[in-house]
């Protein structure tokens, strides 16, 4: 008894976290798993199939188009936003005038939501009046821009509007980490005779390390989860051609009625997430830890 | 991952020299400023044309003739489905699912990580961890097992089962930047108030909670932001009757009858960034805080 109330006032108030992490967390990975293994339809029912629903999962047409997209779509933006954002930073970074000005311009796309941000861009890269109508009314009749009616490159203008969205933020974080330089470094090098752009790519770049699997790490969990950006710029085609899992699962829940399916592809994605997340957050919240100590 | 406002202080003076490489620097910042700013550009001009212009002019050309058609039009008229009420029921419905799932979400993490930081129970870091292993699930998870939980409970596609959501999702990362917080505070402060006779209750408020300001700045700067920008969650729990300015601004847009007026679209596409855009100017560098620490969020 006496271990039950002592320090109770701290018990009863992490007992709302206590209860949403046992419930909803782990209790919705269970349930999902759970019906993931049964051939539930509108409902969900118990009428257990195995591992039917992920053997359909991964013969599906429209998810192998998904599993792509997203490797695209992960790798372009991933590749895309550390690139701008770290060019960004490197030249926020020469005392440039105007610098706070720069900044902002380059961070508030982040500001946006991805729906705003998808909307802009369908209307940008619109075929018929956007872009590619102001090159020809300029005389550049060549100029084609119709990548959002393509289905082999209505994906790359996900890309494009989600690198213009996010690049910012990465240039923040290097930014924060080349600051961190001390001075004296700099005054080496350039006695050493090292060539600026030498000295950022092969000595700083190196040093700001921890920034850089940061960044990484927190683009890569934003590829997974993509869902309203493609909605509002795509709506995931022309046909299906810029699906993702995200897209996959919403659809079998809400429109599809084919809920064990959802629930297969929903598991499949949390185990991806963790693949990715679980070696960078044992680093940064236990390794860490322990070697502060 | 800890930004200092600090940090962005460049080192030594500027450079006295303008050299051909610092002009042609200079060229590709501005460049590079231009593609960031060109979207925002383009939705401000293409909101005051009118459709005749938009059909025939350039994209990129400020209107000939400013046109204030769209603006009103957007607000109050434009078409969801088969309301024609614009974007003004929205944005109410979106202060009514922010503010309290704000005040709400913010209030929790802060106890959680008082809680967490001065009054260690056992066990009670192993459910932390639960809690912060949530943050990492895609929403895609947890969705309609969630709705499933809410509609047993009688309030799913209702406001307080939106704001339960995002109270919930909110919560792992709310806990651990407050707990960090709490947890890089002198313990001295604590032990003192606590040979004063201090209990849970009163350390929490005449101790922790003036002191909390900055954390506070940065929890409720980083939960504006993303709840209003909140798409996937509005659409899924918070009913029709609810939905907030991203939901309805998605399907104004994309109504697949009549013909499509992009003014409007462009019109009810800035009014719905216009509050993370306000937040965004006004906290400057609070701002950059605020997302650094929200960023592994679902």
């Amino acid at each position: 008894m006496y271990y039950l109330t002592k320090n109770l006032a701290s018990k009863i108030s992490l007992l709302p976290m206590i209860i949403i992490s046992l419930t909803v967390f782990v209790g919705c990975i269970i349930y999902s798993f759970i019906y993931s293994l049964t051939g539930s339809k509108l409902i969900p029912a118990l009428n257990y199939v195995g591992f039917q629903q992920y053997e359909r999962l991964f013969k599906s047409r429209k998810w192998d188009v998904a599993v792509e997209n997203i490797f695209i779509y992960g790798f372009v933006f991933t590749i895309g936003c550390l690139v701008i954002g770290f060019l960004l930073a490197v030249l926020i970074d020469q005392k440039i005038r105007g610098e706070s000005l720069f900044r902002t311009i380059f961070l508030y796309p982040y500001a946006m939501s991805f729906v705003v941000t998808g909307l802009v861009w369908k209307w940008v890269l619109n075929p018929t009046f956007g872009l590619e109508h102001s090159m020809h009314l300029w005389g550049f009749d060549w100029f084609k821009l119709d990548w959002l009616v393509n289905r082999e490159l209505a994906i790359y203008a996900v890309c494009i509007a989600a690198v213009w969205q996010g690049a910012g933020f990465v240039m923040v974080l290097m930014l924060a980490g080349l600051r961190g330089i001390d001075e004296d470094i700099w005054k080496s090098l350039s006695i050493e005779g090292i060539p600026k752009w030498r000295s950022y790519l092969f000595v700083i770049l190196p040093m700001i390390r921890p920034m850089v699997v940061t960044s990484i790490v927190l683009i890569a969990a934003g590829v997974v989860k993509v869902y309203d950006l493609i909605l509002a710029l795509t709506s995931g085609g022309p046909g299906y051609a810029t699906t993702t899992p995200a897209m996959y699962v919403m659809e079998n829940f809400f429109s599809r009625a084919n809920l064990g399916q959802a629930f297969a592809a929903s598991i499949i994605m949390f185990i991806s997430v963790v693949c990715i997340l679980a070696p960078w957050a044992y680093y940064e919240f236990y390794f860490r830890n322990k070697e502060a100590k | 991952m800890n930004i200092n406002s600090n940090n962005f202080q460049p080192n030594g003076p500027r450079p006295k020299h303008l050299t051909i490489g610092r002009i042609g620097m200079y060229c590709f910042v501005f460049m590079c400023a231009l593609f960031f700013l060109m979207p925002l550009y383009v939705m401000i001009v293409t909101s005051l044309k009118d459709m005749d212009e938009i059909r025939s002019g350039n994209l990129l050309y400020i209107p000939k003739v400013l046109s204030f058609y769209a603006w009103p039009k957007a607000w109050s008229e434009a078409c969801t489905g088969f309301v024609c009420e614009g974007l003004k029921p929205g944005l109410i419905n979106s202060i009514k699912i922010t503010v309290p799932s704000v005040i709400v979400s913010v209030s929790l993490g802060a106890i959680n990580g008082y809680a967490l930081a001065f009054w260690r129970f056992k066990g009670a870091y192993f459910f932390f961890g639960l809690c912060l292993f949530g943050a990492f699930i895609p929403y895609q998870v947890m969705v309609y097992p969630l709705l499933k939980i809410e509609s047993a409970i009688g309030i799913y596609s209702s406001l307080p089962g939106i704001i339960l959501v995002h109270t919930i999702f909110g919560m792992p990362i709310l806990t651990l930047i407050f707990r960090n917080f709490y947890a890089s505070l002198p313990i001295d402060l604590f032990k003192a108030a606590r040979i004063d006779g201090g209990n849970f209750i009163k350390i929490f408020f005449y101790v922790i909670i003036p002191m909390s300001t900055p954390i506070t700045i940065v929890a409720v700067i980083l939960q504006v932001t993303g709840i209003w920008n909140d798409f996937l969650l509005g659409l899924v729990f918070a009913g029709r009757d609810n939905q907030p300015m991203t939901v309805q601004l998605n399907n104004i847009v994309q109504v697949d009858y009549g013909v499509a007026e992009y003014n409007v679209d462009m019109a009810a596409t800035i009014l719905t960034s216009l509050v993370p855009l306000f937040v965004y100017f006004i906290s400057g560098r609070w701002f950059v805080r605020g997302i650094a620490a929200g960023a592994i969020k679902g």
